[in-house]
Order: structure tokens, then C-alpha cells, then sequence
């Protein structure tokens, strides 16, 4: 059924569909819509879940963490300072290798206070060990949801996973949404099923230290879960495309126009819509790569798909300060490898919530080639 | 070695396993001709490594004792004394 809602309402209802059945949160802008629709659903009568008031962000995964083990499906939604704040947390989530899977409506993080959209939050998580996807659209986000669980919940994988989505350009914009029954979810979806959890008739220690001589054994794992994150990711979109019939390019990325591109465009999230305009408007062979998963990262796609291009502009909505933006490092690093390396230029654009705009991106395209890192509409 | 997934220990009683004594540097001592075998020692150490045989004298288990040295601390006759550990 096609429905006109939020970014943030796309959200929750994707978790919704999932049926989990715990759900600890602490609202913060620009995610707090998420919160409200889910404490409606519940209140309606739509979803049978206990939703948790937590004191802080830290409590509200902490609490996740401690349902999960007892055998449900979680979910949680924050951004920016909330997200900052889970920091510690995030990496024992993935540690003890839960499934949970939470919404983070990217936002700035402070100084100087700033409540408006960028990636500087989930990608300052970037050694998380989380599974990290970034969305375009409404739909993709409510799509991503689901397919978050699917992916995380496989027993080869067993990481959370961070549906991230641009704050307020998507977490507060109203789009179409075409929202799945309830029934072809839980088909495609089924029951949650715990690699493991507390059982009385069981006993076991959860949390337990590792000495020296086996903690990078458990990091290790870790490593090669990520590794075949990337095949399931793959598999679940094609699954996904054939109950749903949408999909989103091959899971890990998705590129537009890039069959005989002399350029391209690399970015996350959704200024790619924006990109897609200003690439359909130039006389230029230029594609886009919109990088859909972050983590694991699609090192060999992305070589894959580059070769043959001649100049690469990355647009970067966070930087790593005292060198350069974060997705541009990634990109560089993957294409190194390449025997016929592109220039490669980095472009950061649209920090704590600045327009995106499309001279921003012609600028971009047109430099893409200089080898250099442009702060793009900056003032003196 | 077992490796499981999120590092869960999934067998009771594992802890025995971990001979922690490996971590102490200095080794309490008991002269057991002088012990009045009040059990003061027994009450305070935090491990639970010191144990009753069956002749009643308190003996230290050097698998687990890790060297806090509290049961020479709050001997009240001092008769339990520091010797450095020789590995």
C-alpha cells in the first residue's frame, strides 16, 4: 500500500514489520519521529512490543543488550550526540555478536552546537564492528530495515546493524512509500532465532573476560563475519527484489549511468538524488556510485566498477580531521590497487546541515580531476 | 581451544579452568608449626585459595592465590611471610 510518510515514520514502521519486541530508547533530533510513531504503534495496538524510557543513549542500547540475550529481536534509533554517546556500547553489541539493528538519522555532532544533517556521527563509528548502510530514499530506509535484520541475524554474520539516514533532508521529508503487508514480511523475514541465549536449562557466561591469548581469536571472527556480511548482503537484496520487487544495485553499491563513464561521482546517502539530476543535465559521460554499504566496505565493487574511469570526485559529509574526508580515504584506499589508478578528488560539502546544492556538484564533477581536497562553498 | 561466538562460555564452572596463580609476584607462606588455626586468613582472602585440609591447618592453594598478600596483612600472629615468587 503507497502511503505519504516521513523518513523518520518510514522508518519505524520498517521496524515495526520486524516485529521486535523490546525497543529502548531515548529521543534526539533528528530521529525522534522514529520514537513517537513506534510508542503510537504500540499504544494502537499494531505492535506488540515493550518500549523502554531509558535515562540516556548508553542505557538505551545497554537495555537492547540485555533483551537480545534473552532471546528477541531489539531495535533502537538515535543520531548525532545520542549516537556519540552510545560509543562504548556499540562495540559490545557487536562483540557479543547481537543482531540488533537501529535507525541513526545522521546529524552533526557539537562544537559548535548544531541539530541539522551530516554523517559525522554513525561514520566517527566506523570501527565499530557494526554493519553500517546509508539510505536515499524513504522507501530504502523502511527496504533497509528489513533487510538489516535478514543480514544480521544470519548465523555466518551475527553483527548489528546501523540503517543511517540523512537527517532532516530524509528524516523529516514526506515521500511515498509503498509499505509491505505484515504477511510477505514475516515470510521473508521469519521468526527471530538466537545463535544463543540465557536459558535456565543452560547455563552460560555472557560478557566474560578474554585474556591475551584468545581475544584476537574473537576479534578475528569479527573480521571474517564482515567478510561474509558482504555475500549475504548481496543475497538478501536479490531475495528481497524477488518478494518485493525493488532492489537497491547490487546491495553493497548502487551505480547510475556508469557504462561508459569518464567520470564519477562517489558519495553516500541521499545527495546522490541530487547528483542523479545534475549528471542528467551535463553533456559529459559521468556516472555515480552511491555507496549503500559503508560496513563492510566494497573494496573490490568499487575497483570493479572504476576501472576505466579517469577522474573520481568523492563528496564527503564528514571529515578526518588533520587529513581528510572519510569517505574519500575509504575510496583512495580501495582503488590503490587498481593498475591504472583515476585522479581522485575529495569534495566536502553540506556539514551541519548546509544545502547540498547542484553547483556544489557540478563543481565536483568539473575538478574532479585536480588531486585535491576542495572545503566547496566555504567563505572566507 | 573453543572459540565460540561472542566469546559465551556455554559450560558452567569454567573459572577453575584459569589457574590464575601464574599472575602473582610475591608468595604468601604459612608456617604451619606456629598457626593457631584461627582462620582469620581464610575469612579474608578474596579468591577463596586458602582451603582447611584434613588435619584442620589452613593451606594456600598456589593455583589461584594471585599474590594480594591480605592473609599475611591480617594475621594476627604474623606468622604468614612474604617470599618473592621464583617462576
Amino acid at each position: 500500500m503507497k502511503t505519504l510518510i516521513s523518513g523518520n515514520e518510514a522508518c519505524a514502521i520498517g521496524a515495526k514489520l520486524c516485529r521486535p519486541k523490546v525497543i529502548p530508547v531515548y529521543p534526539i533530533t533528528p530521529s525522534t519521529h522514529t520514537a513517537e510513531k513506534i510508542s503510537e504503534l504500540i499504544a494502537n495496538g499494531e505492535l506488540d512490543a515493550e518500549m523502554i524510557k531509558v535515562e540516556s543513549e548508553h542505557s538505551a542500547l545497554s537495555a537492547c543488550i540485555g533483551a537480545q540475550v534473552c532471546g528477541v529481536r531489539t531495535f533502537t534509533v538515535t543520531a548525532s550526540q545520542g549516537l556519540a554517546l552510545m560509543h562504548e556500547v556499540l562495540f559490545n553489541a557487536s562483540g557479543l555478536r547481537l543482531p540488533i539493528v537501529m535507525g541513526v538519522a545522521n546529524r552533526a555532532l557539537s562544537a559548535p552546537i548544531n541539530i541539522w544533517g551530516d554523517q559525522s556521527d554513525a561514520l566517527a563509528e566506523r570501527d565499530s564492528s557494526w554493519l553500517q548502510f546509508y539510505c536515499e530514499s524513504a522507501q530504502e530506509i523502511l527496504d533497509t530495515v528489513i533487510q538489516a535484520y535478514k543480514i544480521s541475524e544470519n548465523h555466518d554474520v551475527l553483527l548489528p546493524s546501523m540503517v543511517c539516514f540523512d537527517g532532516f533532508t530524509l528524516s523529516h521529508v514526506s515521500e511515498p512509500v509503498d509499505v509491505p503487508e505484515q504477511s510477505e514480511v514475516d515470510e521473508f523475514l521469519g521468526d527471530y532465532i538466537p545463535y544463543y541465549k540465557f536459558d535456565i536449562e543452560n547455563p552460560k557466561t555472557i560478557g566474560a573476560l578474554a585474556f591475551p591469548d584468545t581475544f584476537m581469536e574473537f576479534k578475528k571472527q569479527q573480521e571474517d563475519a564482515m567478510r561474509k556480511a558482504k555475500e549475504t548482503i548481496k543475497i538478501v537484496n536479490k531475495e528481497f527484489s524477488k518478494k518485493f520487487g525493488r532492489s537497491y544495485g547490487d546491495g553493497l553499491i548502487d551505480a547510475y549511468n556508469m557504462e561508459d563513464a569518464e567520470k564519477c561521482l562517489i558519495a553516500l546517502g541521499s545527495l546522490c538524488s541530487t547528483a542523479k539530476v545534475v549528471v542528467d543535465n551535463l553533456r559529459e559521460k559521468v556516472g555515480i556510485v552511491r555507496v549503500r554499504s559503508f560496513r563492510p566496505f566494497p573494496s573490490n565493487e568499487l575497483r570493479d566498477i572504476c576501472s576505466g574511469v579517469k577522474a573520481i570526485a568523492v563528496i564527503d559529509r564528514a571529515f578526518s580531521y588533520g587529513h581528510a574526508g572519510v569517505l574519500y580515504n575509504e575510496v583512495k584506499s580501495a582503488l590503490y590497487d587498481l593498475k591504472e589508478r583515476p585522479k581522485i578528488s575529495n569534495f566536502v560539502i553540506g556539514l551541519g546541515g548546509r544545502d547540498v546544492r547542484k553547483e556544489d556538484i557540478e563543481f565536483s564533477i568539473k575538478n574532479a580531476d585536480k588531486n585535491e581536497i576542495f572545503w566547496v562553498n566555504t567563505k572566507e | 581451544m573453543k572459540f565460540n561466538k561472542g566469546a559465551v562460555i556455554d559450560e558452567p564452572g569454567s573459572t577453575e579452568k584459569n589457574k590464575t596463580g601464574g599472575w602473582r609476584d610475591k608468595k604468601p607462606v604459612i608456617d604451619k608449626s606456629k598457626c593457631t588455626k584461627c582462620g582469620i586468613c581464610w575469612v579474608f582472602c578474596p579468591e577463596g585459595a586458602i582451603y582447611r585440609n584434613e588435619k584442620g591447618e589452613f593451606e594456600i592453594n598456589y593455583d589461584y592465590c594471585k599474590g594480594c598478600l591480605i592473609c599475611a596483612e591480617e594475621c594476627p600472629i604474623k606468622v604468614i611471610s612474604i617470599t618473592e615468587e621464583e617462576k
